[in-house]
């Protein structure tokens, strides 16, 4: 039986995705170390995408206590908005929601910029230079990629956390100390570390299918777009399968 | 016909029965060639015709199917990555899209390939070479501007001073003249001739543009049906009466 067109494609895709990742393996620990383009893609890709992070994780953080109060004061519980909040911030929507911007703007940029520099030959160009275009471009941005996520991701928990405080108090009235108090208290180990954990897969997905995406860019600009656009799409799937996934590990323990 | 006095018996790059196909899609078929040191070659051909792909396979950025590409004595498919960036190191490459970083500056763009072959290389040597190359293409005063502010011409004159920095002793030219307007055409061309003069480099230059074959070509290779159909001058050439060559000169 012959497998449709569709789901042979997907599959030859896959297929290349899992060796592309492969070879990332391969060229990440073996030099020559691309440090000082690594360290130039860490300020690129995490230092400038600290301003949508925040904003989005403050508005985040705000709207969530918003939303929840009304429910909680009927059964007179609005107390826990801020244990239930952290969890909430910390296990599940700070780590996903940033992961989705950081998908949208990261992996869309790395996918529109490997894929103009691939079909305006800048690719080829840079191997008959003497360079790894693999090495330098692929290697630096997925690693710079998997390290900032997890940064972002920290940072932006804490800026939600504090876009909360302020929707706390404004119907009621607590101090920064007893609410970060109160978050704390209901936060355990079990919900800080596979959170964590899981966001160093996260921004390996964006770099990896951001790259891949752009790398194998073709039909000219209109290939480019493609690129940029499947990476988002690819990479935010990604996101809630692995998601999915380290929920039913995390849940074993 | 360009100054053949500055040919010499060695012969820089062999390829022997080179294949090469895309699928079904069969593009070189047997292609020789030979040419010696000081020589201009050019390869003319219709577009699609595998031009490209021929250079591509001699920088060893595409690989063949079969068959032999001897260059500077090293056979390139048999080459490791060290051994193919020691034989790349002599052998400059003009991309017909010109491929500059576009999001480095002029100065970062010559600097790249010096920085990467020539590792222990000073500031200063690369401050001078750089300038050096730029000089050669008449353009200092771009040193420090970016690629998107220069027009073809100059972006293409650019490329070709990133070329030459490394001082290739063999320089492969992709369509060198495709897409300029003939002024800024004729400047190139004149360009790869004074090249020529000042470093004694010998060319492959793939062009379907019969001014650029006549004023640089001491040999016209015609690449018809993935094969060398014909070698011979430009005159030569455009008094055969074989259709396949006629109809390039009609």
């Amino acid at each position: 039986m012959r497998l449709p067109e569709d789901t042979r494609k997907f599959l030859y895709e896959t297929g290349d995705i899992a060796r592309f990742s492969m070879r990332f393996f391969q060229e990440a620990f073996h030099p020559r170390y691309e440090v000082r383009e690594f360290f130039h893609q860490c300020y690129v890709i995490g230092y400038q995408s600290l301003p949508l992070v925040a904003l989005t994780a403050f508005i985040m953080g705000f709207v969530l206590t918003m939303q929840l109060r009304p429910s909680l004061v009927i059964y007179g519980v609005e107390s826990m908005i801020p244990s239930m909040v952290g969890i909430a911030i910390v296990r599940e929507i700070g780590p996903v929601i940033t992961a989705l911007i950081f998908a949208g703007k990261i992996g869309s940029s790395i996918g529109a910029e490997l894929g103009s520099m691939k079909v305006t030959e800048q690719i080829d160009a840079m191997e008959v230079s003497g360079t790894n275009p693999f090495k330098y471009l692929v290697v630096t941005r997925t690693m710079a990629a998997t390290l900032m996520l997890p940064v972002l991701i920290i940072l932006g928990d804490a800026i939600s956390l504090y876009g909360s405080y302020l929707g706390v108090n404004i119907w009621d009235t607590t101090t920064l100390t007893l609410f970060f108090t109160q978050v704390f208290e209901f936060l355990t180990y079990i919900d800080l570390v596979p959170a964590f954990t899981k966001s160093f897969f996260f921004g390996f997905a964006v770099g990896i299918i951001g790259c891949y995406k752009g790398y194998h860019s073709e039909k000219g600009t209109e290939g480019v777009g493609s690129s940029a656009n499947s990476a988002v799409v690819v990479s935010s799937v990604l996101i809630f399968v692995i998601d999915l996934l380290a929920v039913q590990i995390s849940d074993l323990f | 016909m360009a100054n053949s006095k500055q040919t010499s018996d060695e012969i820089v790059v062999k390829i022997n029965g080179l294949n090469k196909a895309f699928g079904d899609h069969v593009v070189l078929k047997n292609f020789d060639l030979e040419l010696k040191r000081g020589e201009n070659r050019v390869v003319l051909g219709k577009s699609g015709s595998g031009k490209s792909v021929l250079i591509k396979c001699i920088i060893g950025l595409m690989e063949p199917d079969s068959g032999a590409i001897e260059v500077l004595g090293q056979n390139i498919p048999d080459l490791g990555h060290v051994e193919l960036d020691q034989v790349r190191v002599k052998i400059g490459f003009l991309f017909q899209s010109n491929a500059l970083y576009d999001s480095m500056t002029v100065r970062q763009n010559l600097e790249f390939p010096l920085r990467r072959h020539w590792m222990q290389i000073t500031q200063k040597e690369v401050e001078e070479m750089v300038m050096e190359a730029l000089d050669n293409v008449d353009l200092m005063h771009t040193v420090d501007m970016m690629p998107s502010e220069l027009s073809g011409g100059m972006r293409k004159r650019i490329a070709l001073a990133r070329t030459l920095i490394l001082k290739p002793e063999i320089i492969l030219y992709d369509e060198p003249t495709t897409g300029l307007d003939p002024i800024t055409s004729l400047e190139i061309i004149e360009l790869i001739n004074a090249i020529r003069e000042k470093y004694k480099t010998t060319a492959i230059i793939i062009t379907h543009d019969l001014k650029c074959v006549r004023l640089t070509a001491d040999l016209v290779t015609m690449l018809i049906e993935g094969c060398n159909y014909e070698t011979a001058t430009y005159e030569a050439l455009a008094q055969s009466n074989d259709p396949k060559i006629r109809q390039f000169f009609d």
